[in-house]
């Protein structure tokens, strides 16, 4: 088996958090290294090639590429404004002259003799990259971006839609069971993030919507349900760029799934607090989960800070909490009792290493390694 | 590089595969005149953070190769090209589809011909078309600029126009092209591949747009004339463009190539390569597939219709049909109610829909429960049927060839250009990725090929016991019969003979009677009645005789109610008589019969004998 366990999503109380802030293409950094920044600060700018018009002006004037030359009054790397005259016929005797406007104001890029297409690109699209956290500037990539940090509470989620965002952290859920469902939002949630239990209806999602929330962060959404809030259905998950007007962290998965305790509780720690908090994800090569990221220090240098996780994040043993994420238990956290060396067939007859788990119930029933994830600290 | 290569002093091969999450190697030695696998290793791909070095994963796979065979391989991370008993290799091959593989966009003046072409030559080099533009695609020019701008491809194959005819529309892609002013998918420090395979005359003015704006590289025109497809030189293009310009960015890929002895091949390409040299060998025609997490890839070797003694290979991958990755996409397109006529049960369909997305989000998780496993294996079937029909449409003759027309073809108001994919002509299905290669009955491979593809008339039913189908590819590159004689031996597990007339008729009634005459002399007869399934056993390597007299109205590939003799090879399941009907086939509508006939063929087929219900 080439997993023997899944390392599962992170969900530390305090750590270091590093964020790469890179440019899509070569611009200008606007901090320098050692600068406090806030989440909406301005960290880097730079320019996207404008985008471009092309017009047949042969096809409309009706005449052969040879005959452009002739025609047109600008040439290329000349500026033109919307509604500029670019080309005229000479007409018959002076009359009956036609002529083609500028549909855009520009540069002409290129005038082509054998197609009769002329393109005009517009002005650079101007492109700022914020700090998404609360940070100090750790490290500067000239011209391409910048690497900020702070000492902050992390938590990864399974799946989400919607990219980044930051509002205040509040409740809407009493325990992790809780269903989010309409009557639970008000308009005095505008501008926060809000945390719900087991389930986000979708009705739920309408409504937030409506009363300006920011993001949600659950245990669980319905398939269909999620479906019916994008109107269409996700075929792979790589998510981030949906413009459903918030975004939605999934900790656990698709149904009703109660969020781990441990994850609720440092929420709850937090609650009051401003969240940066991102749904996109990628499961593929270069993985991506959504994340929650609420800033607790922002240090004068990031070397200063001293963290201590454990360093058998991943692994597997005996006494541990794990999360079984397939099959009848799915969502249940459970203990390892046993880890058998030798292959086991199951059920289905596939041949897998196991794991001995301890359901809360006290039941112990074996699952396949693959099945179950570590809760990393 | 590999035509140095003396192939009579090759006694001991190390190949390896650079995988996006496995490196794959495998050993191969000359025993008694004969290549044989001698043992196989893997680690982790890296080329991700922290390692970012590629080599490190072949490193780590080769060491594994040296421990269990016990000799040595390496010396300070080089290959021992000193052979001996104990120590060194003659040759080193890799393929790789680290990174996510090699995605093109293609594009060509008429999108049913050149763009077709176009589509078909990056196919067959081993990418994934992420979109195909062309002059009448019914897209305005800013929106194919936009399109190119937002896709970010490896590279770009423009063909367009044949040569001697007019240069304006070809040109105008160019300046598309030009005007979106593409930037490559990895790193920002390189121009983006250009590859120009387009009416010749227009070569100077495609210079004139595009040479300062991409690495331009021009070849032969892939349509010289409407009748003549020409994919050869643009596949070679593809990927040696795709060596020098795209996995040159990839971590520790300069090192890897200088480590190699011949060029590395993209993984598909290489997939490509050994069904082309085992269907060339042993003159049969054959299509493979390797469904995988992400993409499903489907490749065929059939005659030329139009030329012949020579054959067509065609290559299709379908980008979001797999079986982790990908399933949610796959129900989705299939529809889950084309999912469930094969699970011989009822199941909750929300609580389904919601296990589907949970598996794309978990996606190495595996059944654990039977029921599970059938419904996985029941997405399979879709997977597979819906990239082999994708296939289908896309391995097809020449479009845009002027062709006579008899009077009994006007009447047949058939269309002329039909897929080169003939059931009844159909050799040898091969299967192979996880779900095949690991079902936990070879039983339920035969199956789920069966159901897939409805082969028709007698196919020998084959998976790939550990997917080394690329490495061997690449071999074949350099030595076909090392190639040829791994594969057959070592790689390639023979399930058995699927047997299946083509036509349908009503339920119980008779649908063909057969003989059996086995080596020995022995013989076993028996009769099929339609909409039933009957397995006869024959064991791995043995060959029999098989006479079929197919029912009035159904054929077996020598016209309707005619008998047909064979011999067939036998395998883990043996001969498989299908007479469910072809042509079409169907499930039984109704959910009582459907029910009883699913049970029916699954207890003959031997599927699933621990589910009572």
């Amino acid at each position: 088996m080439a997993h023997a366990y899944t390392p599962g999503l992170k969900v530390a109380p305090r750590t270091l958090v590093k964020k790469e802030r890179r440019l899509p293409l070569k611009g200008n950094i606007t901090v320098k290294k050692g600068d406090k920044v806030t989440s909406d600060t301005v960290v880097a700018r730079t320019e996207l090639p404008g985008n471009v018009t092309p017009m047949n002006i042969v096809n409309t004037l009706s005449i052969t590429p040879e005959e452009l030359d002739e025609v047109m009054f600008k040439k290329e790397g000349d500026k033109v404004e919307k509604g500029e005259m670019m080309a005229q016929t000479k007409g018959f005797f002076g009359y009956f002259k036609s002529a083609v406007n500028a549909p855009v104001s520009g540069t002409i890029e290129s005038i082509s003799e054998v197609t009769g297409q002329v393109i005009i690109r517009q002005a650079p699209i101007p492109v700022e990259m914020k700090a998404y956290i609360d940070g100090v500037i750790d490290e500067i990539m000239p011209e391409e971006g910048v690497i900020l940090g702070s000492e902050a509470a992390f938590i990864q989620g399974i799946f989400g839609i919607g990219g980044e965002t930051e509002g205040e952290l509040k409740f809407v859920a009493d325990d992790i069971s809780a269903v989010l469902d309409e009557n639970k939002i008000d308009d005095s949630l505008k501008g926060k993030i809000i945390v719900g239990g087991s389930l986000v209806k979708k009705e739920a999602i309408d409504k937030a919507v409506k009363c300006g929330v920011k993001g949600i962060i659950c245990g669980g959404i319905d398939a269909q349900d999620l479906k019916e809030v994008l109107g269409y259905d996700i075929g792979v998950a790589i998510t981030g760029h949906e413009e459903i007007g918030l975004t939605v962290v999934v900790t656990e998965g698709f149904g009703q799934i109660n969020m781990a305790q441990k994850t609720f509780e440092l929420l709850k720690e937090n609650e009051g607090k401003k969240a940066s908090i991102n749904g996109a994800t990628q499961i593929r090569a270069g993985v991506m989960r959504p994340e929650i990221i609420i800033t607790l220090n922002v240090p004068d240098d990031l070397n200063s800070v001293k963290i201590n996780e454990s360093s058998e994040a991943g692994g597997m043993n005996k006494g541990d909490s794990l999360r079984v994420i397939r099959g009848n238990h799915f969502g249940e956290i459970v203990e390892v009792t046993d880890l058998p060396v030798e292959l086991t067939v199951v059920d289905s007859e596939t041949k897998v290493r196991v794991v001995e788990v301890q359901l809360g119930s006290g039941e112990k029933l074996l699952l396949p390694r693959a099945n179950v994830e570590t809760i990393e600290k | 590089m590999g035509n140095n290569i003396d192939k009579s002093k090759i006694r001991r091969i190390v190949a390896t595969d650079c995988g996006s999450t496995t490196t794959k190697a495998i050993l191969i030695e000359k025993q008694n005149d004969e290549y044989r696998l001698v043992t196989r290793g893997e680690a982790p791909t890296t080329v991700e953070a922290p390692v970012e070095d590629v080599t490190k994963g072949v490193i780590n796979a080769v060491t594994e190769l040296e421990e269990l065979r016990g000799i040595k391989i390496l010396d300070n991370e080089e290959f021992i090209k000193d052979y001996s008993e104990e120590k060194g290799i003659d040759l080193y091959i890799s393929t790789s589809s680290a990174g996510g593989g090699l995605q093109m966009m293609v594009a060509g003046v008429v999108k049913s011909m050149t763009a077709e072409s176009a589509a078909r030559a990056a196919l067959g080099a081993g990418a994934i078309v992420m979109d195909t533009i062309a002059n009448n695609d019914g897209r305005k020019p800013y929106q194919k600029i936009q399109r190119i701008r937002n896709l970010r491809p490896d590279m770009i194959l423009l063909s367009g126009g044949v040569n001697g005819g007019t240069i304006k529309h070809v040109v105008e892609l160019g300046e598309i092209i030009g005007a979106a002013d593409p930037r490559p998918r990895l790193g920002s420090s390189y121009n983006l591949p250009v590859i120009f395979a387009g009416n010749q005359d227009a070569i100077p003015e495609i210079k004139k747009i595009l040479e300062k704006k991409v690495a331009l590289d021009i070849t032969e025109n892939l349509r010289p004339t409407l009748e003549k497809e020409d994919l050869m030189p643009s596949r070679l293009k593809i990927q040696a463009q795709f060596l020098e310009h795209v996995m040159a960015q990839a971590p520790g890929y300069k090192k890897l190539m200088a480590m190699t002895d011949v060029d590395i091949m993209p993984t598909p390409g290489a997939v490509g390569q050994i069904m082309e040299t085992i269907a060339d060998i042993n003159k049969i025609e054959v299509v493979g597939v390797d469904i995988g997490g992400a993409t499903t890839d489907v490749f065929s070797v059939f005659d030329n219709p139009d030329e012949e003694g020579k054959t067509v290979f065609n290559r299709t991958v379908s980008a979001n049909l797999g079986m982790s990755y990908s399933i949610s996409n796959v129900v989705s397109e299939a529809g889950l109610e084309n999912v469930l006529r094969w699970i011989p049960f009822g199941m909750n369909e929300a609580e389904l829909r919601n296990k589907v997305k949970n598996k794309m989000i978990r996606p190495t998780t595996i059944p654990h429960l039977l029921e599970e496993l059938m419904f996985e294996q029941a997405v399979a079937r879709e997977a597979l049927r819906r990239s082999f029909e994708q296939h289908k449409a896309l391995a097809v003759g020449l479009k845009g060839v002027q062709k006579q027309r008899t009077v009994s073809d006007v009447f047949s108001q058939e269309d002329l250009h039909t897929s080169l994919v003939n059931m009844l002509n159909l050799d040898m299905l091969i299967g192979s990725g996880g779900v095949l290669s690991h079902a936990p009955r070879r039983n339920q491979s035969a199956m789920m090929l069966i159901d897939a593809f409805l082969p028709e008339g007698f196919t020998t039913l084959t998976v790939d016991s550990i997917f080394m189908m690329p490495q061997l590819g690449v071999l074949a590159e350099v030595h076909p019969e090392a190639a040829t004689q791994v594969f057959e031996k070592d790689c390639l597990i023979y399930l058995g003979t699927c047997i299946a007339p083509v036509g349908t008729t009503k339920y119980e009634k008779k649908c063909m009677d057969y003989t059996v005459t086995y080596s020995d002399g022995k013989t076993a007869e028996g009769e099929v009645r339609f909409g039933d399934m009957k397995v006869v056993p024959l064991a791995v390597g043995e060959k029999a005789k098989v006479k079929v007299n197919p029912a009035k109205g159904f054929d077996m590939g020598d016209g309707a109610g005619n008998s047909v003799e064979k011999e067939v090879t036998g395998g883990t399941v043996g001969l498989i008589f299908d007479a469910r009907g072809r042509r079409p086939f169907s499930v039984p509508e109704t959910e009582e019969e459907r029910i009883s006939f699913l049970k029916k063929w699954y207890t003959e087929m031997n599927l699933y004998p621990g589910y009572e219900k």
